[in-house]
């Protein structure tokens, strides 16, 4: 029955050529255009670490002094440098790091190159286990280097392949900033997106070229890069002079591997406000938010307005051409009413005319669905053409070529429902008696 | 033409009515929004920095091994390195002038603060806020800034300071917007100013007609055009040079000041990004605002060619169905012209009602949207616009099939269908 009937809507469709292709080509834009945009949105607002992310969590407290202060405001966004240390010290989540960004003037031994600036990662141990960054040769330093402010780097594949031509540098030593370093590890390509663990210094396609011990960084006072916020007179701080203690501007992170130990890290943070309290450094009652990476990247809105807007117009777009298309399919099944009323005066049941009609829209839900994705293609080439930090990362990937056609067919089919159902309805003598 | 029979007429056709009319309605909704949404962005795109942007280019370089210590030695030091490379960019031939300066309209650097009339350490939020272009004495020629009270700044005026010092300039040049939010009786000029909730006061000696700030995100449009000129060399391990080519010698002068600053002092970094033209910079700045705009007009031309075909579609299917009453109604007298205005009215009918629904879809959007994305309010001349251009995209949409009805000749009324 099913080939049957799809032999005769392709008679149908071919009968009436420009209206199948009108109908064609409305769902193959309204899907190209909001496959383009809904591609760019899911992998704008990803999981950065697939796996990992619940269990890590972004901790925010309210050093603040008490002007200024207003009920149910949000905690600062990062934290003052004693807070981070106190915390850090404190080692009551499975693992932390505290970190901050920069950039270093990297000195070649190579007299070919002319020195450069690199982004750099000042952090403690643990980053490279938290974060789960996957090390090419050798491994991140220790915390007790840490604290001893070794003169410790790992460098990211890409400054390895251009200082080292790609070769195992663990043991060399790399000239930052009038400094010697060691090269202790090389990591393998790994670039978060978004950059969820800073998103101070851009969220997305931002990778760091070297990481440091954040205690190294405090002692030869590197430059840093991101967002400062100070309040009182605190002094911001610039070039080698370190921001004060009233002055925000580290991240941060915890990994606590079950929801009871968040929510007794949650409590030791109001512990460790009220105890600050008591010492006089806060004024502000225990302010504290815990939040994992999905819901910090919700909560800092990490997806450009630009994109949820194009999205937003992209599905409007979707929305007029299944209008269009099922006023289009309407016309010409309510054309063929001779037709079906023969049909039915033979003896067709009204289930099966629908089936047949509802084949035939979904034969061109599906050619739509096709072009849709030959426009959707089409439609992320073009963003990749585009500047934005975020324009490489725009591929389809298996899970959005799916829904493509499910979106696709799904919406053929719903706008070939109302059309089939009013077909249906034709009485069969009426038809033809009036032919 | 009464209206009677047509409406009587459409009321046979309910869905295929509805379908159009809601079409139209959509479209106009999404349309009207999305012009307003490209209208903002040109407007913004093209606004004026108050700066002459011909000729004119940007050097930002680093050097590597400079001292960053705060003492006088180090400061000097830097100072001095800056001055080697102003001698040596202010001696090439295809240059005009030369200033340092921390950052240009449209950069997205910049260096913000606040204003006040009165000193005073718990004043830090001030009067206005402002952002601050540290430069020198050759400011307003290399950035073609047009001073319209008082006097411009003199060699003598000059300090040089270290980035972190906090002292403020003496002496500063404002914008007009800036003075008259200040002193709205017009009387800014000598007068003095207290910056950053600082006790020491600031007399204004000059101002400038216009110059916006560097950065362009929604965050500054309380003080887009509040900008302050101070007469102070800053030093810091980096430097931006603002460097004004001799007319239509712009390519040769950015060409020529790498070569000259690695001859000056080799121990600096310079990459790619270090020479830009001001062009580029404007071009980088507002990329994003003009892509979008670019792709809301195309999806709205693609918009309305799909409701185009949509209209066209199902008026030739209506043509079609009733190709034997018109037969009749021509048979009984009706004129050819009766039969096309038949089909355009029905059209404008329906056309119209899908207005009037799509302007409350569109004035609904328009709220959507300024909730959620900080939108403004949808002025009413954009749906007017709105309004008659779908229904001018309804008679031409409908046009053709019905030019076809009116040809069908009255002796079809005497065949069987």
């Amino acid at each position: 029955m099913f080939s049957y009937y799809l032999d005769l809507a392709l008679r149908s469709l071919r009968r009436n050529k420009a209206l199948t292709a009108l109908m064609v080509v409305a769902i193959a834009l309204g899907i190209g255009a909001s496959m383009t945009t809904l591609t760019v949105l899911h992998v704008l607002s990803g999981d950065p670490l697939p796996g990992k992310s619940a269990q890590l969590y972004y901790a925010q407290v309210d050093p603040q002094d008490i002007k200024g202060m207003q009920p149910n405001k949000e905690p600062p966004d990062q934290v003052t440098l004693i807070d981070g240390l106190n915390l850090l010290h404190a080692g009551r989540a499975d693992h932390q790091a505290l970190m901050s960004g920069g950039s270093v003037p990297v000195q070649p031994e190579q007299s070919s190159l002319d020195p450069f600036y690199v982004e750099a990662r000042y952090t403690t141990a643990d980053f490279f286990a938290m974060f789960d960054a996957p090390f090419l040769y050798g491994h991140g330093w220790t915390a007790a280097d840490g604290e001893a402010k070794a003169r410790a780097v790992v460098i990211a594949r890409s400054l390895n392949d251009k200082l080292f031509g790609g070769a195992n540098s663990v043991g060399r030593t790399l000239r930052m900033a009038g400094t010697s370093f060691r090269v202790v590890g090389v990591l393998d390509s790994w670039q978060p997106n978004p950059h969820f663990y800073d998103l101070n210094t851009g969220s997305y396609a931002y990778g760091e070229q070297v990481f440091l011990p954040l205690q190294t960084m405090l002692e030869l006072r590197l430059d840093r890069n991101g967002s400062t916020d100070c309040w009182g007179n605190g002094g911001g701080g610039v070039g080698s002079i370190l921001p004060s203690d009233s002055c925000v501007w580290l991240q941060f992170w915890a990994q606590l591997d079950s929801p009871a130990k968040a929510a007794a890290y949650k409590e030791f943070l109001v512990h460790y406000s009220q105890d600050q309290k008591a010492l006089g450094r806060f004024e502000r009652a225990p302010n504290v938010r815990l939040r994992n990476v999905m819901q910090w990247l919700d909560y800092q809105m990490v997806v450009p307005d630009d994109v949820r807007l194009q999205n937003g117009l992209a599905f409007g777009f979707l929305l007029v051409c299944l209008v269009n298309t099922v006023g289009l399919m309407l016309a010409k099944f309510m054309r063929r009413a001779g037709e079906l009323g023969v049909r039915r005066a033979l003896g067709a049941s009204r289930r099966a005319l629908f089936a047949q009609l509802l084949i035939e829209s979904g034969v061109v839900g599906l050619v739509g669905g096709f072009g849709g994705l030959l426009l959707a293609l089409f439609g992320l080439w073009l963003v990749r053409q585009r500047p934005s930090a975020y324009a490489a990362l725009a591929h389809l990937d298996l899970s959005m070529l799916f829904t493509t056609f499910v979106l696709a067919v799904c919406a053929t089919l719903l706008a070939g429902l109302l059309p089939a159902w009013r077909a249906c309805q034709i009485a069969p003598t009426l038809q033809l008696k009036s032919n | 033409m009464t209206l009677h029979p047509m409406i009587s007429a459409l009321r046979r056709h309910k869905a295929g009515v509805v379908l159009i009319a809601l079409q139209i309605a959509l479209t106009l909704a999404i349309v009207c929004n999305a012009v307003f949404i490209i209208g903002q962005r040109i407007e913004r795109v093209n606004r004026p920095t108050g700066l002459d942007e011909n000729n004119l280019f940007l050097i930002s370089q680093q050097w590597v091994g400079a001292p960053s210590g705060d003492d006088p030695a180090s400061v000097d030091k830097l100072d001095s390195l800056q001055q080697a490379d102003l001698a040596a960019l202010r001696a090439l031939p295809d240059v005009a002038s030369v200033t340092p300066i921390n950052s240009l309209p449209l950069l997205n650097s910049s260096w913000n603060g606040s204003v006040s009339l009165q000193p005073g350490k718990d004043l830090r939020a001030g009067n206005a806020r402002t952002t601050f272009y540290f430069s020198d004495e050759q400011v307003l020629s290399t950035l073609g800034l047009h001073l319209v009270a008082g006097r411009a700044f003199t060699a003598a005026d000059v300090q040089h300071q270290a980035m972190r010092d906090q002292r403020e300039p003496s002496i500063v040049i404002l914008t007009k917007a800036l003075a008259d939010k200040l002193f709205p009786k017009g009387d800014a000029l000598g007068k003095v100013v207290y910056f950053n909730g600082d006790p020491a006061p600031t007399t204004i000696i000059g101002l400038v007609e216009r110059m916006q700030v560097p950065a362009v995100g929604s965050w500054t449009s309380s003080f887009t055009w509040y900008a302050t000129l101070a007469p102070t060399r800053l030093n810091a391990n980096f430097s931006r040079y603002a460097i004004r080519a001799k007319p239509g010698r712009l390519d040769a002068a950015m060409h020529a000041v790498t070569p000259t600053l690695y001859a000056t002092n080799r121990m600096r970094v310079l990459d790619d990004d270090s020479i830009k033209s001001f062009a580029q910079i404007r071009a980088d700045a507002y990329r994003a605002d003009v892509g979008m705009a670019i792709l809301m007009g195309v999806v709205c031309l693609i918009l309305l060619a799909v409701t185009a075909a949509g209209i066209v579609g199902l008026t030739s299917f209506w043509v079609g169905q009733r190709h034997r009453q018109i037969g009749v109604r021509r048979a009984l007298g009706a004129r050819k012209i009766d039969i096309l205005h038949y089909f355009q009215i029905e059209n404008l009918v329906i056309a119209s009602v899908g207005a009037v629904i799509g302007l409350l879809l569109a004035i609904g959007l328009n709220l959507l949207l300024m909730h959620r994305f900080e939108m403004d309010r949808l002025p009413v001349a954009y749906v007017l616009a709105g309004i008659v251009a779908v229904l001018a995209l309804g008679q031409g949409a409908v046009f053709v099939p019905a030019r076809r009805a009116s040809n069908v000749p009255p002796v079809v009324a005497t065949r069987a269908a």
